[in-house]
């Protein structure tokens, strides 16, 4: 029993991860550039753009949730994809959730950088892109906070992964849903056990993230 | 520096694209099975589910909801097949087309727990809605599971039959699972309207509740499997469907149900048709 | 004949009402050393930013000529401005070491093994020991030199300096100086802001004279210094303008 357990809830810490890291991955790529470009180009709008932003940090999950629910759901408009209840759709749903947020402190932290270095850097020679990427490495101890807050809030999350995942057991189930499942169950100490290994997880992704900090944070 | 930390970033887009790649790559044969919270807390469904899932070559999602989200599923093809307990709602999902057939598979029923002194008086009430009645009129909390489930469903009748619109400060609606409301009542030593199953499971675990009325036919918590209807939702695996429907109606299979016990207590009464005819007497 | 390296014909630059700079016309040729002096708010950081092409004037039209070409602030390839560097008043300097910085230049260039290069360039402004540090906890007077080494050290044709001396001491102001003035002895063309006319005097090989936005003065430095055309270049000469 204990180590059938134990290979089972190795394989949802797993699952965790993989939704995580994944849907991580994909906000960075997407959010990275979009808020550098919110930050440094000069638009119409651009308040307007920026308070949806915020707005967008604000999203309640299950919401995100539903609103993915009814998109991949069979009778709605993306239904022929087959994605309800797979590690997809919970990954599509996290993106949306971590997007606005690494969107926004990728901007803050991008406006935060002093506005000469770019002409500066462009005196020395820079193209339009190094430009960039000077401003998003000036601004990299914001964009790790990002990181770190993206990452916290993904593998925590619940409400939208039990609704487009659906918690199946060796397939969608992850640390969260499992949780809710045990709790349901009764079995709080397992409930517990899992959160704990939770939490050990978010502990090592935020020590290795800090450290990474301070090695970009100390010059040679 | 630039460069190690863009690196970086590539590197772990890769990863997690590979990743979620391999996730979806390896794709058997998968049924949905949407069916109710009682059904999996109880643990039924992980003794019995390997068998088919070997039989057929398949992997079987389950995903358990309330018995309203089920039904919901079903009704916008998002599940392959319904194992739910709400009998008129259930034959309602039939006649809108939803559903092929619904097949009896098994019981079990609702009891009335409360605390073990039970203040309202509800042990000797001649009816489940008297016993409901009593506790309205003594104002003892009451916790629903307020969520649109086959219980909630239930729940919602007695007070219909007994003339109650429950409302007022000791009527609290919960919004949860069964295993969570029976939490919540024992925390607050309050009455709640039970499945037995899940009840049992978890007095098991100590929980602080007794059942103190139980037996009126009203109580009877009858649940069926539906397919869902291939002709209304063209996406939906009705052949497996279908078999998983024969499967659990199958007398091997209703045997095993009549058998899975927790510590000593049988959870459900198989009552198949066929099992029915295999059993004319009644007895299991 | 001496090529031209800038070009501006009827050059103003107006912010909102205000007309910050206006320069009718102004040629600056290869390896000269011209040197910017005026009150404070005189145009002088403006003019500079357009020679160095980061923005087009409001109206008229300024170029630089390199090898044929005829370069502005529209048509700049990344190619153009590598020939020029230019420090700023308030150099930002990017918060890595003081020898990346340096290296800075060389790096967006693709030049990887400049190590040689670089702290030469470091050394020239005698920040050898301070190599490994980290910028931003350089006092300004350190920064200041940074910003003169990270631009020197790409060679550019023009540099553009903005009270590089701003911020230091004598010693090292003379330090900076020299090295202005090896830039003029190996050809490189120079604009130098100052407010310093001393500086002016040691430096350029000729002066303009901004007061208000308005040119007042073109000349020679000698000239400049000895028999100026305008009545005001002699008083702001003499000390004698308030500002």
């Amino acid at each position: 029993m204990i180590t059938s357990l134990d290979a089972e809830v190795l394989a949802i810490a797993g699952r965790s991860l993989q939704v995580t890291v994944s849907a991580l991955a994909i906000s960075v790529a997407i959010g990275i550039p979009a808020g550098a470009w919110l930050a440094l180009a000069h638009l119409p709008g651009k308040r307007l753009l920026t308070t949806v932003v915020y707005t967008g940090m604000g999203l309640p999950p299950v919401v995100v949730g539903l609103v993915v629910y009814l998109m991949l759901s069979r009778a709605g408009p993306l239904g022929s994809l087959g994605w309800l209840f797979t590690v997809r759709a919970m990954v599509l749903a996290q993106v949306i959730i971590a997007t606005p947020l690494i969107v926004g402190v990728t901007m803050s932290s991008v406006l935060a950088v002093d506005p000469s270095l770019r002409e500066q850097v462009r005196a020395l020679g820079a193209t339009p892109v190094q430009e960039t990427l000077a401003q998003l490495f000036e601004a990299r101890f914001g964009l790790l906070v990002g990181l770190v807050a993206g990452f916290g809030s993904i593998i925590s999350e619940v409400g939208a992964v039990m609704l487009v995942g659906g918690n199946i057991e060796g397939r969608t189930r992850v640390l969260t849903t499992a949780i809710v499942l045990e709790t349901r169950k009764g079995n709080f100490d397992l409930g517990l056990a899992l959160g704990i290994i939770l939490l050990a997880l978010a502990f090592v992704t935020n020590l290795a993230m800090v450290m990474a900090q301070g090695r970009v944070g100390n010059p040679r | 520096m630039q460069r190690k930390v863009a690196s970086i970033l590539l590197l772990v887009g890769l990863m997690s694209l590979l990743a979620a790649c391999g996730s979806v790559s390896q794709e058997p044969l998968r049924l949905v099975l949407a069916t109710t919270t009682s059904t999996q807390d109880s643990g039924l469904l992980d003794s019995i589910l390997l068998d088919f899932e070997q039989q057929y070559n398949v992997s079987v999602d389950v995903i358990a909801v309330g018995t309203g989200q089920a039904l919901e599923m079903g009704a916008s093809g998002d599940a392959d097949v319904l194992l739910v307990h709400a009998r008129a709602r259930e034959d309602e999902f039939v006649a809108n087309g939803d559903g092929t057939q619904r097949y009896d598979v098994m019981y079990n029923d609702f009891v009335i727990v409360g605390p073990a002194d039970d203040p309202a008086g509800i042990a000797d009430q001649p009816s489940a809605a008297d016993a409901f009645a009593a506790i309205a009129d003594t104002e003892a909390t009451f916790v629903s599971r307020g969520d649109d489930s086959g219980t909630n469903t239930k729940e919602l009748a007695i007070w219909e039959d007994a003339g109650i619109v429950p409302a007022g400060d000791w009527y609290e609606s919960a919004g949860q699972g069964m295993g969570a409301v029976l939490t919540l009542a024992a925390e607050q030593q309050a009455y709640t309207l039970t499945d037995r199953a899940t009840y049992a499971r978890m007095q098991v675990d100590g929980l602080d509740l007794a059942i103190l009325y139980e037996g009126d036919p009203i109580l009877f918590n009858p649940y069926g499997v539906i397919p869902v209807n291939p002709e209304k939702h063209p996406g939906v695996n009705y052949d497996l469907a279908q078999k998983f429907a024969e499967w659990i109606t199958s007398v091997d299979v209703q045997g095993r149900i009549g058998g899975y016990e927790i510590n000593g207590l049988q959870m459900f009464v198989p009552d198949s048709e066929q099992w029915r005819a295999a059993h004319p007497d009644g007895g299991s | 004949m001496i090529p031209l390296v800038y070009a501006l014909r009827d050059v103003k630059q107006t912010y909102g009402p205000r007309t910050v700079l206006n320069v009718p016309s102004l040629a600056v040729e290869e390896g000269e050393v011209v040197s910017i002096v005026g009150p404070s708010g005189a145009g002088k950081s403006t003019l500079l930013r357009l020679l160095a092409l980061l923005q087009p004037p409001s109206s008229g039209a300024i170029s630089l000529h390199l090898d044929r070409r005829i370069i502005t602030a529209a048509n700049a390839t990344t190619a153009d401005r590598r020939q020029m560097a230019m420090v700023f008043q308030r150099p930002v300097l990017l918060s890595r070491s003081a020898y990346d910085n340096v290296a800075y230049g060389l790096r967006v260039r693709g030049e990887r093994d400049a190590d040689d290069r670089i702290r030469e360039a470091l050394a020239a402004v005698s920040m050898s020991e301070l190599a490994g540090a980290d910028a931003r906890t350089l006092s300004g007077g350190e920064a200041q030199r940074i910003a003169v080494a990270r631009a020197l050290v790409v060679q550019p044709r023009v540099l553009l300096l903005d009270e590089p001396t701003a911020n230091l001491d004598m010693g090292t102001a003379r330090l900076i100086e020299d090295l202005i003035a090896t830039q003029r002895s190996a050809g490189t063309t120079v604009i130098l802001v100052t407010h310093n006319i001393f500086q002016a005097r040691r430096l350029a090989t000729r002066v303009l004279l901004l007061m208000e936005g308005d040119l007042v003065e073109n000349a020679l430095t000698r000239q400049f210094f000895e028999s100026p055309r305008d009545p005001r270049t002699a008083a702001f000469v003499a000390g004698d303008l308030n500002y």
